[in-house]
């Protein structure tokens, strides 16, 4: 799949918001006043500018609120609905921190679970692409939970539950990948099933239907190098997890805290480039790539 | 519909209004329906009613739309500012325009007529294009049929009568065997691609001679991956079986074939290997009846297949023995073909008996009666259910002509040429080759040529000599080099000019020919050849004059630009006289007229003519008062008289108690009626007269009465060929008329009465280069002035070299390499592709995709200027030098045929390069940058 | 609305035929050329005359080659467009409610004005039978030329698929898949047609016809020689015409 940056910031950023809303709804932390101010305003920030990116892969923005429609089949319309409610539930839940000193319980949990169930829109989003054998497993909402979570507790200091959970999400981060690489495989899609050709022998593809690109080869053919991907990996695990975890554990300071915050955003950033980047779509194989 | 779906007009307005005119995105000539939106064209698809293509249309046809609205379109005359080939011009007037070229062409043609040499491309208006070529009185015009397929046409011609495409088709409702040779996807393409279709519905089976695997080959059901060139083998092997196990069809050889037919056997006559005559000059067979001689076409006569004669001392014995004699010989054994054709000897006679199989075992009967030409009467029409087709594939080649004519014996054998199942003709085909003109060479200054340039000579006397025996016409075309050559050989004309051989013309008028691209063959040579200079220098070719509707790369040669209009802006004739679009059912013919008028200050070519030739004072262009006589193509189209009684169109002309069709005086409103009508004429052969047509008197009739003849013709096939004995006597040191001494040896050799196979002339000097290369016209591209398309380039924008299995691993290519491809005349490096299902000697690209930067209004990264190339790099007019000094023409001897597909090759992997090699600098492109994005839509 | 309907009237679709499919383009082009002119946004084009042409086609041909175990390889032209599957995920994930399946003839549509462009439907669709116009933003699809087949304005025999109409092997059928009678379901049982990707579980309606069976060894009876050489093959015409009689 062609890894959209528009498609990388929002979930990676959104993620990152609304896990910081999880806990800040829940009460984890329940800062009041100015701090409480720049809480919310960073989880906005990152939720709301993460829903706005994601906006910028549209044809047509404008028509954007015809998406709050098809709740009841798509998850990209419940996401919609979630991320809105979300939003709206936990800036009642905000106000009664910022602005009168008070932590609204139901709200905060209303909006915590709302907050959580967004994430898994989106995630279903990808999961229930069973043209993409990779995502098409239960791997993927894991590893989006898991991330958002962990980054929220990072961003929200924390420390014991982020080092925990990053190393959940890590190990979620792995198992989406184990899953993954065997997924096209045994998802049975091959050229034979695509072409219905394959009794008779080994089927290739000889000529493409042009000779040009195209929308599909664009948006659903994306080869990434063996070395290259694992040289991402590599960096998505340590920037993003291990090198976090360590700072975490040695004990951090506000300065050091930042920058664990910035080495994991830079390391979900690369696992959600391989996350799209690493993807094949079945179409793929109608011209012979994987 | 639910009422929670949203609601759809399903009956939207489609168009204003259909125009019915004929396309032109190839030479297939479909119907095609216009629709039309505010005047503007919305949508092209095929006309239902149609006879050649019934509703159905090609990618290329159904793209017009893009086509008529391309940026490439030429806009105004252009007069050549820069050195020529710079492509840089200045726009100027008509007026100016045909100043010009009167100013150069008037001189000429009151002196030295020759001096112009005014060859048209891929011109469907050649009789129209003839006439005013002849009316000025050079002898020096054909189209592009000598590069093309002239070696079947004239093979066919020769042999039976007609050939494929225009002339003949295989019985698509009876056939049970379609066999398909050599067929590059491209001539004819809609009516076989329906063929197959047809065929394939009703469970009958097709077979693929083929080096390469695709198109119909691939849906073949069986494919035979022959090696270039040697399809003439495989097919003496085929006759070789069939004879051997007296599987003919005797009864059919003994009434429609010369084969019993009478033939001077004794190598000490005079007349050896001519045919008996009688005093009224009519071949003589044996009569069955009475055991005399009779004339092969006496009423109630029964020729002897086997009866010889002896006469005079000297024994005459029927060409069938003469035909055991060759066909029976071992050298045309399967085992002794199966390591050069690639094809076992199993899988040969296996085919052969599936032949037999079919056309004797399965033979079809029609109740139809019908009268033969001896006046017998026959209750039922006898098929031979075996059908078969070739084009460009086998004739291409040099030795294609004999090819041809060694496939239309082995049609005829099996009894299964124009019998139900076999393949029928189109009228005005079948016309024997005595009923066709002679070819036309005195040049008289200031007056018109002695009658039509081009046609089928029937002995040496035919010839287009001078006095000194050399070639009278600058291509060469009927001379003793290419007797035969019936199309003429355009592809000579250029490196003939330049090197003044057969001597010097002035002006070189050429249209719709890319000559300085993909229509020559060595292409850089021929783009230095344009643009050389002498020692004054002048160029060595003084005038170029050039019309086309595009800006192709022959654009930036020329010194006169005339820009043409495109296909729905023009009027046009598919004519009888012409290359008709008739079906065996049915006679047809069509027009084209400018379903929209052009934007642009560009005319019609032929409507071009019309002014020059009046300008000039053409005879034919002019009224007796020297006013002129046709204000455009259509006017001709209208009023021309051929013949009394004939014209361009056979429909709707005038009779003496109202319209009529074909014969007929003009009628002022026949356009009218043709646009009325759907843009066609077509009148249904009778069901008595649709077999046997050259046999049978209904049919004769019929022909008489519709003005294909003025009396009946019958005839009888030939499959011993009087016309090519009467050549191979000279060469023998027989009769007035001699070829030069370097010539007889293969005059001797090749124009043999009876077909044979010869190994492909350049093999000798080809040692080392193993491979051999092809070039496929891509059936959504076929014809190089489809591909600045827009829609169809992104189909085939790249041509990668399409390389065999057993090469792709010696080589260890891999997806992405590019290659070296060499031959004893160049190299060029190219990107490669595997292909499994593909001759394993042989590599292929599609033709024409590579293009000139500067040209076509792309732009120059695009991939066709980048990635894409020519094999005509590799292709030279001339053969290396042999032992013998002499550098042989890279042709058929016989026909002139370029043999574009005897390319030898070898390959090495290379580097990619930064572009395909050889790169050519661009050219100044004549018209604006095209557009960056599309979204063609004319209605609201 | 991007529920599926339970069941669809009719199951309207194509059948291609592998065995006759040429692959000359002519259904990508006649396509083309109807869908830029009709329903809804002109099928664009992106540098057309530059170095990466690009443009919306709702009908592309593949072509593939099998190498069987023996025998030589094969080439299939492989035309392909949207399959109106009965169970079609590319409807169910469109938010707007733009993609739909119509329940009186199964025909997929998108409803253009509703289309935000998301591209989210050719994410789900195994077939790659959806491509997002450049210029429009709005994804476009095969239609099935529902704009034809009801169309009063065109004759009767016109309304059919731009691209089965022009077809020129007749490798393109168009017809009602829930009428066992019709043509088309019965050139699928006859046949074999198939489905495409049969484990995506989206039962598409368009169904293939596998070519037929190739290189399938002709075993017509030998031919047993009349003779060895030309003297003995006139030997034998002289028995043969004296057996026939007439000539």
């Amino acid at each position: 799949m062609h890894p959209a940056p528009s498609v990388i910031l929002f979930t990676s950023l959104s993620g990152l918001g609304f896990g910081l809303l999880v806990w800040l709804g829940l009460g984890v932390l329940a800062p009041t006043g100015w701090v409480a101010f720049v809480f919310f305003t960073i989880a906005y920030l990152l939720a709301v500018g993460g829903l706005m990116a994601s906006t910028f892969h549209l044809g047509h923005p404008e028509r954007a609120l015809k998406a709050f429609t098809q709740w009841r089949t798509s998850w990209l319309s419940r996401e919609a609905w979630a991320s809105v409610a979300a939003l709206v539930i936990m800036a009642v839940y905000g106000a009664g921190l910022v602005f009168f000193d008070n932590r609204w319980a139901v709200p905060g949990y209303l909006g915590a679970a709302l907050s959580l169930f967004t994430v898994v829109t989106t995630s279903m989003i990808y999961a229930q692409m069973r043209t993409v054998p990779r995502w098409n497993n239960p791997t993927t909402p894991a590893m989006f939970l898991s991330f958002s979570l962990a980054g929220g507790a990072l961003l929200a200091g924390q420390v014991t539950l982020a080092a925990v959970l990053l190393a959940l999400a890590g190990a979620a981060q792995v198992a989406h990948w184990a899953v993954g690489d065997r997924a096209l495989a045994g998802s049975g899609t091959t050229m034979a099933s695509a072409t219905g050709l394959g009794d008779r022998g080994a089927v290739r593809s000889f000529e493409p239907p042009h000779t040009g690109t195209n929308y599909l080869m664009d948006e659903f053919v994306h080869v990434v190098g063996r070395k290259h991907s694992r040289t991402l990996r590599a960096i998505a695990l340590v920037s993003g997890f291990g090198l976090p975890i360590l700072i975490l554990l040695a004990g951090a300071g506000h300065i050091l805290a930042a920058v664990a915050v910035l080495l994991h955003l830079a390391g979900v950033f690369a696992a959600r480039w391989l996350f799209f980047a690493e993807a094949e779509h079945v179409v793929g194989l109608y011209y012979g790539k994987r | 519909m639910a009422k929670d779906q949203p609601h759809l007009d399903t009956s939207p307005h489609v168009s204003d209004e259909v125009r019915k005119t004929t396309c032109y995105m190839c030479a297939c000539r479909c119907g095609i329906n216009v629709h039309m939106k505010e005047g503007k064209v919305a949508y092209i698809e095929g006309n239902r009613d149609h006879p050649v293509n019934r509703g159905v249309l090609c990618a290329k046809g159904s793209a017009g739309i893009m086509q008529v609205n391309a940026p490439s379109r030429l806009r105004a005359p252009l007069k050549r500012v820069g050195p020529r080939g710079s492509g840089e011009f200045e726009e100027i007037s008509w007026d100016e325009a045909l100043e010009i070229a009167t100013g150069w062409l008037k001189p000429l043609r009151e002196t030295a007529p020759e001096k112009l040499a005014f060859f048209t491309g891929r011109d469907q208006s050649q009789s129209f294009t003839g006439l005013w070529a002849q009316s000025f009185g050079t002898p020096n015009y054909a189209a592009h049929g000598g590069f093309c397929s002239v070696n079947m046409a004239a093979a066919g011609i020769y042999t039976m009568g007609g050939a494929f495409w225009e002339f003949g088709q295989p019985d698509w409702d009876h056939t049970k065997l379609f066999l398909l040779f050599g067929v590059a996807e491209d001539h004819d393409s809609n009516p076989i691609k329906m063929g197959i279709g047809r065929i394939k519905e009703r469970g009958a089976r097709m077979i693929g001679v083929n080096p390469i695997r695709s198109g119909y080959n691939a849906v073949a059901d069986d494919w035979f991956g022959i090696t270039p060139g040697t399809d003439g083998l495989l097919i003496m092997a085929l006759i070789h079986e069939l004879m051997k196990a007296g599987k003919v069809d005797l009864d059919y050889l003994a009434q429609f074939t010369n084969a019993a037919c009478l033939v001077d056997s004794d190598p000490k006559s005079d007349s050896h290997g001519l045919l008996l005559k009688d005093s009224e000059g009519q071949p003589q067979v044996i009569d069955r009846r009475t055991g005399q001689l009779a004339p092969w076409n006496g009423q109630g006569v029964q020729p002897d297949l086997s009866a010889t004669h002896r006469r005079a001392g000297v024994t005459h014995r029927p060409v069938f023995h003469a035909m055991a004699d060759r066909f029976l010989d071992p050298q045309w054994a399967p085992e002794a073909v199966a390591d050069r054709t690639g094809i076992s000897a199993d899988r040969i006679r296996a085919l052969a008996a599936e032949l037999a199989r079919v056309a004797f075992d399965e033979a079809i009967a029609l109740d139809r009666e019908w009268t033969d030409f001896r006046g017998i009467t026959h209750d039922q029409m006898i098929g031979r259910p075996v059908s078969m087709h070739a084009m460009r594939g086998i004739s291409a080649h040099s030795n294609g002509f004999q090819t041809a004519r060694a496939l239309h014996t082995l049609q005829i054998l099996l009894g299964s040429v124009e019998t139900p199942g076999g393949m029928r003709f189109k009228p005005p085909y079948p016309k024997p080759h005595t009923g066709h003109p002679k070819p036309h060479c005195k040049v008289t200054p200031g007056a018109a040529l002695d009658g039509p340039h081009l046609g089928y000579p029937q002995g040496p006397e035919d010839l287009c000599l001078t006095q000194a025996g050399g070639p009278a016409r600058i291509d060469k075309a009927f001379s003793w080099d290419n007797p035969l050559s019936a199309h003429g050989m355009m592809h000579m004309v250029i490196s003939n000019a330049h090197a003044g051989d057969p001597y010097r013309i002035d002006t070189l008028f050429l249209y719709m020919a890319n000559m300085s691209w993909n229509s020559s063959m060595n292409t850089r040579q021929t783009m230095d050849m344009l643009t050389d200079t002498d020692a004054h220098g002048d160029y060595v070719i003084p005038r170029i004059i050039y019309s086309d509707a595009y800006s192709s790369e022959m654009v930036a040669y020329a010194d006169l630009v005339l820009p043409d209009t495109t296909y729905l802006e023009r009027h046009d004739c598919i004519s009888l006289l012409d290359r008709p679009i008739s079906e065996a059912d049915a006679v047809a013919d069509a027009i084209r007229w400018p379903v929209v008028e052009p934007d642009r200050d560009v005319r019609a070519f032929q409507s071009v003519l019309c002014d020059l030739g009046a300008r000039l004072g053409l005879p034919g262009f002019v009224n007796a008062d020297g006013s002129r006589k046709y204000a455009d193509y259509a006017d001709y189209m209208t009023n021309h008289i051929r013949r009394p009684g004939i014209g361009p169109l056979a429909g709707w002309r005038m009779g003496e108690t109202g319209l009529q069709h074909g014969r007929g005086e003009p009628n002022a409103g026949q356009i009218d009626s043709y646009i009325r009508e759907g843009g066609y004429w077509m009148e249904h052969v009778p069901e008595g007269a649709a077999y046997y047509k050259p046999f049978n008197s209904a049919y004769q009739d019929w022909a008489v009465r519709m003005g294909f003849y003025d009396s009946p013709q019958p005839y009888v096939f030939s499959l011993y060929s009087e016309p090519l004995r009467r050549m191979q006597m000279a060469a023998e040191g027989k009769g007035a008329h001699q070829p030069p001494e370097h010539l007889r040896a293969r005059l001797k050799t090749h124009m043999d009465p009876l077909p044979f196979w010869f190994e492909p002339l350049g093999d000798e000097t080809a040692q080392g280069y193993p491979l051999h290369a092809l070039t496929q016209r891509p059936m959504a591209m076929y014809h190089s002035w489809g591909s600045q398309n827009a829609w169809l380039r992104q189909i085939h924008g790249v041509n990668p070299l399409f390389v065999p299995t057993k090469i792709w691993q010696e080589h260890g290519f891999a997806e992405g390499d590019w290659a070296v491809v060499s031959s004893p005349t160049g190299s060029i490096t190219v990107p490669v592709a595997h292909m499994a299902a593909l001759n394993e000697n042989t590599v292929w690209t599609w033709n024409a995709i590579g293009k000139r930067k500067g040209a076509w209004a792309l732009d120059a990264d695009a991939p066709e200027a980048t990635k894409g190339y020519l094999l005509n790099h590799l292709i030279h007019e001339l053969l290396p030098e042999k032992d013998d000094g002499m550098r042989w023409s890279n042709s058929d001897p016989v026909t002139g045929q370029a043999a574009w597909f005897d390319l030898r090759v070898k390959i090495a992997k290379a580097p990619a390069p930064q572009e395909a090699q050889p790169a050519f600098a661009p050219v100044a492109s004549p018209v604006p940058p095209a557009t960056e994005t599309l979204a063609w839509k004319v209605g609201k | 609305m991007t529920a599926l309907p339970e069941t669809t009237d009719r199951k309207l679709g194509l059948v291609i035929d592998l065995d006759t499919c040429v692959g000359c383009h002519a259904c990508v082009i006649s396509c083309k050329g109807w869908n830029t002119e009709n329903y809804g946004a002109p099928l664009a084009d992106t540098e057309p005359y530059g170095a990466d042409p690009s443009g919306t086609y709702l009908n592309r041909v593949h072509s593939y080659e099998i190498q069987p175990n023996d025998g030589p390889a094969q080439l299939v032209h492989f035309p392909k467009s949207c399959l109106h599957c009965e169970d079609a995920p590319c409807v169910t994930v469109c938010p707007t409610g733009a993609s739909y399946k119509r329940s009186a003839d199964g025909i997929v549509l998108v409803n253009e004005a509703d289309c935000i462009g998301c591209g989210l439907c050719a994410w789900a669709c195994p077939y790659g039978a959806r491509e997002m116009d450049p210029t429009a933003g709005v994804m476009k699809k095969c239609t099935l030329c529902v704009d034809r087949i009801y169309n009063e304005n065109l004759p009767e025999e016109d309304r059919e698929p731009a691209c089965v109409r022009t077809c020129p092997a007749g490798a393109r059928h168009f017809g009602d898949f829930a009428d066992p009678d019709s043509h088309v379901s019965k050139l699928t049982a006859e046949r074999g047609g198939m489905d495409l990707m049969p484990e995506q579980g989206t039962r598409p309606v368009n169904k293939y016809l596998p070519p037929r069976a190739r290189d399938a060894q002709m075993q017509p009876p030998a031919l047993k020689p009349v003779a060895e050489d030309a003297k003995g093959f006139v030997g034998w015409l002289d028995k043969a015409l004296s057996r026939v009689g007439g000539g």
